[in-house]
This record gives structure tokens, C-alpha cells and sequence, in this order.
């Protein structure tokens, strides 16, 4: 069946479509649950009606959200299945397990104990009660591992061996795959912007309830700790954010380079800061990267590789190669053209297609054990580049540079935004001026969409940069869609955006709703 | 027996388990379809929804570990089926996602699409999600229109491993009587476990909207129950007389993995007499099923956990006989020699072994669930 790039350009649509829309729901879910559980505590400790009332208002925003969170990523694990079926089968015995472990392990949990939190005020112990409600805040968690642990393997596939007789990638070493680097930080990453998200999410609608005058205590208390957490998480949100940085530099330098709009490297390579791209330039001309920039001399190799005066690849010497690195192993390598790589990638395309074929002979015929071993040779020596037999041109391996560029400042820019932000709501919750200070309630309101903005374009440049890889180097979008025709997949696509949107405006409207009646004006 | 092929089996029959305790969660689906004819006023429905919205999560996580375990013990399965009939996944897909916000929506003010509307959902996940999830089911004993060959992944433009052969993608699945029946049959299951489960609840409720729903229930069950054992039983008849494929690991071309698949009349009959305790677990289900019955329409009892126990019985042994004796659990109609087979679709040693490791909490998961549910009923 012929793959059109109609069809290949649909999926991609429908799966970002889904993916972003899960991101709008899911991380408050993550962040609240925590909020949450911390507010229950000061209630099972103090016996004190206002704290089971303040639990009890965000549990029920926390309620809404975890609804449309679940109808969200149930429609992701489905298009696996449905949009990238080559690529179920290519990476099944790897990503399946976490997606198996997370369904058992964290689901469960989450869903068991959101029932008893959500539904059992007066039909549980309290203790019991507030066990389940961190077991809810703790299973949402382990639920996000497990799912970017699957999600951090595509980016950097270790822990693997590629089996010729099935022709897919098989698990060898399942705990550096759970331990992998590129999971870890995206884990902690995720986790933190969640929390982020949340507080502001406190912050903003206490200080509503502040400017119309209404439910003071519920409101500064309210922002009071979510100053705190959110404080610690945009201040993690910066450690881990520079880990992410260096760990990308390692295993995927051409998601950095786009992130940069960064074309030649050199030695103590500036960041920029605020820049516009040049739309004429391309990976093979002259043309300057930048109609304007600011940038800050050496900070990319600082970023990438703690080191003022390293060398940071741009994504022409990625194309031509000829500059040296470190592997993941610590090895010191010279990088491969992407002439070259692609070579190497057909050999090992081919490769397979010989093996498949004279393991189809039968066993007496001559030569049929040579053969099959002289194959598999040839693919254990070029198999990392296998991806890249299916590519035809360098431009096939460059991602989208604009949107991974500016998305990236988006969300650097928003981030520092928030470390303000985040300081200011500490000291003026501390020194209880909150209520004098009429603006800044006024910005905490429309933090709101902008702290949304800031962790969906963080998603965006980590999976726009890497494409055009499904599996990074093994397996680009070309050779992971299903066979379906790509007017089906637009129909899909249509219902989903009339779905979601349907879903993200009931929500909302549900939410204010919520809100307007205020902590204690909700019937529980 | 190879340690790897046991590993195969385990698998089988875990997610096979998974799919049974499904059906018998979907008495959540089976609830709300009563939201519609049954419930005559808003009172009453907004009883049935407190019923059925305290459990629906359990039965969404159960279909998403469900799809989770099949994708990580048999991917080509995902891979083959899950992109094949598009239509049918996506269409099971949505009539799910519409459940999972309308018991939370349904009744909040101002939530934009009125409370009928979240009701409608809930009705047509109880009636669409119960039959196009049996028609699914269906197609481990009846096949699918699918080419799959895993040496595609190595042409350059045209690479995919499995397609589906003709432009319905699954909707004609739909179409196919044998897979409607096990669709009708999943749904009367659901509906009369939900019928029961408004006894059982409304039983314990005082009030004039608890009792119109009880005396109503008790009238809809002798028919729907009936209907359900007597279509149980002409789908277990026909699937008992059916010819099956396997793969035929006598003949040299087997290497473990790849072999012949061959026809073999009355195969998943030959199956389950073959391992007499899924015939024991088979017969003690039937009848647990029919006690149950009996004692709600007869005695007026309330059975729904005896119920539910004889659904799970009476279901797993019927999906273990879709893969066990080396059947191809889901052959193909359009090249036989595609069909997937435990052999040809499963991980690997390793990743089966690890999740086997992992399934080792699943009953401490159980408890858990158990002990949750057991509080929140008890009043």
C-alpha cells in the first residue's frame, strides 16, 4: 500500500490535536491532587470545618479536569493502534509495558481512590478518606512516569536489540529503559510544570474571589500555599530545564539546533535570547539565521554541556558531519554525514529484506545459513541509522525550525515571567498585602492562559523537534502510519476538534460556574 | 512446552481475564441504558446515576488496561486489528469518551450541552459501546479482511506490515451477523447486570424513587434475562460448531514463531474439552449465571455479585479457547496464512517475563479495588 504524505500529515495532525488537548486538561490534575491532599491533611489534623470546605471546592475542579484528562488519553493509547500501527508493532515489546504496568500499577490507583475522594466524604473514615486522596495525587503521578517513560524511550531508544526473525525492536534491559535519562528529567520536567500550573490556576481564582471581596481567609490561605509549591516548582522547573537541555544535546542535537534556529556551530556557541528568524535560510545556503537576535555569548554551550567554550553542532554540521562528539556511551566519535547515514540506513534496510527473504528458504537450501548470517551482520553494523533508510533527502531529517524556535522562547520567556510572578504572590502573601494590590490579582487572572501557553509550548519543542522521528534515528512518521486512507483520518480529525473543543468549553463553563458559587456556596 | 510459549498462554489468558471482568463491568454501560424507559422521571434517573457514577471509572480503567495489556503481550494484534478496522476502534473509542464526562457534567449548572443530552450519551454508550465491543470480541473466532506480512517494514515508500483489504475499515464487521449476535449478547449481559445492580442498590434506599425503580427492575428482568441466556446460548452453539484455524506446529515449517494455518472443524469446541478445568470453570459459570437468575426472579433475591462471578466464569473460558490448542485468534478472511497466532504476535521472552513479574499485583490490586468498593456501598 503506498503511504501518501496526505495521510502522513493527517495522523501527525490528529495525534498533536489529541496530545495538546490532553495537556490543557491533564497537568492541573497533576498539580491539584497534591494541592489537594496537602489541604485535606491540615483538616485530618485540625478537625477544622474551613480546611474540609477548602478541600472539598478543589477537589471539585480537580473532579472536572480528570474526567476530560481521561477522555483525552484514552483517545492517545487508541491511535497508537489505529494511526501508527507499523509502529506498534515496531516498538510494541517495548512501549506496550509501560502502558500494560501503567494501566495496573497507577491507573487503578488513581481511579479506585478518586472515586472514595471524590464520592466518599460520608462514606468513609476520615483517615481513610485522606489516604485516598494521596493515593489519587500519587497514582496521577506514577501514571505520568509510566507514560513518559514509553514517551522518553522514542526519544532516546536504549535498552534494546533489534530482532531480524520479527522484525521489530525487543526489550533487553527493561530498568535502563525506566532509568532512562531522557525519562527522567522529562518526568521531573512534566511533574514541576504541572504544579506551576496548578498554583497559578490557586492563585488566580482566589485572587478573583479577593477583587470581588468575597471569601477573604479561603483566598489567602489558598494563595499562600500555592505560592509556595509554585515557588519550588518554577525554581525546579529551572534546575531540571537546564538538565533537560543537556541530555537533548546529547541524544538529539538536531532537536537543540532547531531549537536555536542554530545552523553553524561553534566553539562557545551564544544563545539567543530574542531573535526573529531569517525565512530565507536553509541548512545549504549563506543566508544569516537571524533578520534580529539578542543573544547571550557561550550560553548554549553552557546550557548544553556545562562548558563555556564547547562545541554545540548546528544543523548544517549535523547534515555534513565531520565534527566529533560523545556517544551516549561516553565514546568519542566522528558524526556521519547524513549522506552518509542514509547509506548506512539503506544497507540496513536492505539488509533485512535479505534476511526476510532467505529465512523464508528452505532449511537444505545452499548457502541459506551464510547468507542469513552475512544479513544480520550488515544490520548489526548499520542498524543505528536504520530510520534514516527511509528518508530521501537532508531536509527529510530537519524539523519544523520556525515553530521549535519561537516555541522555545515562549516558553523560556513565560518561565522567567513566572519566577516574578511566583516571588511576588510569596512576598505579598507573607506581608499580607495581596488585598492592596489590585494589579497584581488583576495579572494573576490572566497568568492563567499564559502558564497554559508556557507548558504547551514546552511540548511543542519536544516533540516538533523531533520529528521527523517517531522512534529517534529507527523509525521517521513515513514508515510508522497505519493503512488508512487519509480522507478517513480527516474525518476523525474533524470529530475529534468538534469533541475536544466541545468538551474544553463545557468544562469551562462548568468550572466558572464553580467558582462563582465560591468554597462554600457548592452543595457537596 | 517452551518457557516462552507458556509465557504466550499466561498472557492469553490474563488479558483474557481482563476481558471478562470487562464484560461484567460493563453493568455500568448496562445501567444506564435504563436511564431511557425505565427511569419516568428526573428523580429517578439522577438515582441510577448515582448508582452507576460511582463505578464507571472502574470499568473505563479496566478497558484501558485491557487495551494496554494487548498492545504490550500481543502488538501485533494492536498493530493488525487497532489499524485495520479503523472505524469499528474509533467508533468504540468515542462511544466511551462520551461516558467519561457525563457523569461528572450531567448535573452541574451551565454545562453548555444540558443535562438530556449528557443522559443521551450515557444511553448510547450503554447501547453502542456493550455491542460494538462484542463485535470486536467476535472477530477472535470469526476474522477480519487483513494482508500482514512484517518484512513490509523493509520497502522504502510502501511499508506498512498490515492493511486492511477493503475501503469499510471495519464497519463491515459490523454488518456480519455471527459478530452482531456476540454484540447483542454483550449488551443484554450488560443490561441485565445492570438491572440487577439497581436492585441490589435500590433495595437500600428509602424512598419512593428507589422503590418505583426496584419494582420496575424486577419486571425487566425475566424478559431481558431470558433473552440474554437464550442468545448466550446460540452464540455458544454456533462458536462450538464453527471451524477454526491454527497453526500447525506438527509440520516442519514450524519454527516457533511462523507455520501453516489450517482449518479444523469444531476447534474451539475441541478446545475446551480438551482442558476440562475451562470446561469445569465454563459449566460452573453457566450455572452460576442461571441460579442467579433464578433466585432474582423467582425468590426476588437480589444475585448481581453471583451474577457477575458467573459472567466472568462463563466468558474467560470461552476467550481462552480462541487462543489456546494453537489457534489463530484472529485469522485472516482475506490470506489465511496472515492469521496471528500466539506464536507470530506476542513480545518478546523477555518483556512477557518482566510483565509477568508485574501481573504479580494484580491481585493486590483486586484487593484494594475490593476493599474500596465494599466501603462505598456499605452505605
Amino acid at each position: 500500500m503506498l503511504l501518501t504524505s496526505s495521510l502522513i500529515q493527517a495522523s501527525r495532525l490528529q495525534f498533536a490535536l489529541t496530545a495538546m488537548y490532553h495537556w490543557l486538561f491533564v497537568p492541573l490534575t497533576l498539580g491539584l491532587g497534591f494541592l489537594v491532599a496537602f489541604f485535606e491533611t491540615k483538616y485530618y489534623r485540625s478537625n477544622d470545618e474551613f480546611w474540609k470546605k477548602t478541600t472539598q471546592f478543589w477537589s471539585r475542579i480537580f473532579a472536572i479536569n480528570f474526567a476530560c484528562g481521561i477522555a483525552t488519553g484514552i483517545i492517545l493509547e487508541f491511535e497508537f493502534g489505529t494511526n501508527w500501527s507499523n509502529y506498534s508493532w515496531f516498538v510494541g515489546d517495548i512501549f506496550g509495558a509501560p502502558l500494560a504496568i501503567e494501566g495496573i500499577f497507577a491507573f487503578f490507583m488513581e481511579s479506585t481512590f478518586f472515586a472514595v475522594m471524590y464520592f466518599g466524604w460520608d462514606k468513609v473514615s476520615k483517615r481513610f478518606h485522606l489516604i485516598s486522596t494521596w493515593l489519587t495525587a500519587i497514582g496521577a503521578c506514577l501514571s505520568a512516569y509510566w507514560i513518559l517513560t514509553a514517551n522518553g524511550w522514542m526519544q532516546h531508544p536504549i535498552g534494546v536489540e533489534f530482532n531480524p526473525d520479527t522484525a521489530r525492536n525487543e526489550m533487553v534491559d527493561f530498568w535502563s529503559i525506566v532509568f532512562s535519562p531522557v525519562t527522567l528529567t522529562k518526568f521531573t520536567h512534566s511533574m514541576l510544570s504541572g504544579f506551576l500550573i496548578a498554583s497559578v490556576v490557586v492563585i488566580a481564582v482566589s485572587s478573583w474571589y479577593l477583587l470581588k471581596k468575597r471569601d477573604i481567609e479561603f483566598s489567602l490561605k489558598s494563595i499562600k500555599y500555592a505560592a509556595w509549591f509554585g515557588t519550588f516548582a518554577i525554581i525546579m522547573l529551572m534546575v531540571t530545564g537546564h538538565t533537560s537541555a543537556q541530555v537533548v544535546a546529547k541524544t538529539q542535537p538536531m532537536k537543540l539546533a532547531a531549537m536555536e534556529g542554530l545552523y553553524k556551530g561553534e566553539n562557545g556557541t551564544p544563545i539567543v535570547g530574542v531573535g526573529v528568524l531569517n525565512p530565507k535560510k536553509s541548512y545549504d545556503n549563506d543566508e544569516k539565521p537571524y533578520l534580529f537576535h539578542i543573544s547571550i555569548p557561550k550560553g548554549l554551550s553552557f546550557l548544553a554541556n556545562n562548558d563555556f567554550n564547547s562545541f554545540v553542532p548546528g544543523i548544517t554540521d549535523i547534515i555534513e558531519g565531520g565534527y566529533t562528539y560523545k556517544d551516549s556511551k561516553g565514546n568519542e566519535r566522528v558524526a556521519l554525514s547524513f549522506e552518509e547515514k542514509m547509506q548506512r540506513g539503506n544497507m540496513a534496510r536492505k539488509a533485512l529484506a535479505v534476511y526476510g527473504e532467505y529465512k523464508n528458504k528452505p532449511n537444505d537450501t545452499p548457502g541459506k545459513a551464510e547468507a542469513l548470517a552475512e544479513a544480520k551482520k550488515y544490520m548489526d553494523e548499520n542498524f543505528e541509522y536504520f530510520g534514516y533508510g527511509f528518508l530521501s533527502k537532508p531536509q527529510d531529517s530537519i524539523p519544523n525550525v520556525p515553530i521549535t524556535f519561537y516555541s522555545f522562547r515562549i516558553m523560556i520567556l513565560l518561565g522567567g515571567y513566572f519566577v516574578l510572578f511566583m516571588l511576588l504572590a510569596l512576598y505579598y502573601s507573607k506581608k499580607k498585602l495581596l488585598e492592596k494590590k489590585r494589579w497584581f490579582l488583576i495579572t494573576a487572572i490572566i497568568s492563567v492562559p499564559l502558564v497554559y501557553i508556557c507548558g504547551e509550548a514546552g511540548w511543542i519543542v519536544a516533540e516538533v523537534g523531533r520529528q521527523p522521528w517517531t522512534i529517534q534515528d529507527l523509525l521517521p512518521l513515513n514508515a510508522s502510519v497505519s493503512g488508512v486512507s487519509s480522507s478517513s483520518v480527516y474525518t476523525t480529525f474533524i470529530i475529534f476538534v468538534v469533541l475536544f473543543t466541545t468538551l474544553l468549553v463545557a468544562e469551562l463553563k462548568i468550572a466558572f460556574n464553580q467558582i462563582k458559587k465560591g468554597p462554600f456556596g457548592i452543595k457537596w | 512446552m517452551t518457557t516462552y510459549h507458556f509465557l504466550q498462554l499466561y498472557w492469553w489468558a490474563i488479558v483474557s481475564l481482563l476481558g471478562a471482568i470487562l464484560v461484567f463491568l460493563m453493568f455500568v454501560q448496562g445501567g444506564q441504558t435504563l436511564l431511557w424507559g425505565m427511569a419516568s422521571n428526573d428523580e429517578q434517573k439522577n438515582l441510577l446515576a448515582k448508582f452507576f457514577g460511582h463505578k464507571w471509572e472502574l470499568t473505563f480503567t479496566t478497558l484501558v488496561t485491557f487495551g494496554g495489556a494487548a498492545f504490550a503481550a500481543f502488538p501485533l494484534f494492536y498493530s493488525t486489528s487497532f489499524g485495520g478496522a479503523y472505524w469499528l476502534w474509533i467508533l468504540i473509542l468515542l462511544s466511551f469518551v462520551i461516558q467519561a464526562f457525563s457523569y461528572e457534567f450531567r448535573g452541574k449548572e451551565k454545562n453548555l450541552l444540558g443535562k438530556k443530552t449528557y443522559d443521551t450519551f450515557l444511553m448510547l454508550n450503554g447501547v453502542v459501546g456493550t455491542i460494538l465491543i462484542g463485535v470486536a470480541v467476535a472477530t477472535f473466532y470469526s476474522g477480519g479482511n487483513f494482508f500482514m506480512d512484517k518484512a513490509g517494514i523493509t520497502e522504502r515508500t510502501s511499508n506498512v506490515i498490515s492493511y486492511w483489504v477493503n475501503d469499510y475499515k471495519g464497519l463491515e464487521l459490523i454488518a456480519k451477523p455471527y459478530n452482531l449476535l456476540l454484540g447483542v449478547v454483550v449488551f443484554l449481559a450488560a443490561r441485565t447486570l445492570g438491572l440487577l445492580f439497581t436492585i441490589n442498590q435500590s433495595s437500600k434506599v428509602k424512598s419512593d424513587a428507589a422503590e418505583s425503580l426496584l419494582m420496575k427492575a424486577h419486571s425487566k428482568i425475566k424478559i431481558t434475562g431470558l433473552a440474554f441466556v437464550l442468545s448466550f446460548v446460540v452464540f455458544v452453539l454456533l462458536t462450538f460448531l464453527a471451524t477454526g484455524y491454527k497453526v500447525n506446529v506438527a509440520d516442519s515449517s514450524f519454527d516457533g514463531v511462523n507455520g501453516i494455518i489450517v482449518p479444523q472443524k469444531y476447534l474451539y469446541f475441541n478446545n475446551m474439552v480438551s482442558n476440562l478445568w475451562m470446561a469445569a470453570i465454563f459449566l460452573i459459570g453457566v450455572l452460576l449465571v442461571l441460579w442467579a437468575l433464578a433466585r432474582t426472579i423467582f425468590k426476588g433475591k437480589s444475585s448481581f455479585y453471583m451474577l457477575g462471578l458467573g459472567v466472568i466464569f462463563a466468558v474467560w473460558p470461552l476467550l481462552l479457547c480462541a487462543g489456546f490448542g494453537d489457534a489463530a485468534y484472529f485469522h485472516s478472511n482475506y490470506d489465511l496464512q496472515s492469521s496471528l497466532t500466539l506464536y507470530n504476535s506476542s513480545s518478546s521472552l523477555y518483556t512477557l517475563k518482566t510483565m509477568a513479574w508485574v501481573s504479580l499485583a494484580i491481585p493486590f490490586v483486586l484487593l484494594y479495588i475490593a476493599y474500596a468498593w465494599k466501603k462505598m456501598t456499605a452505605k
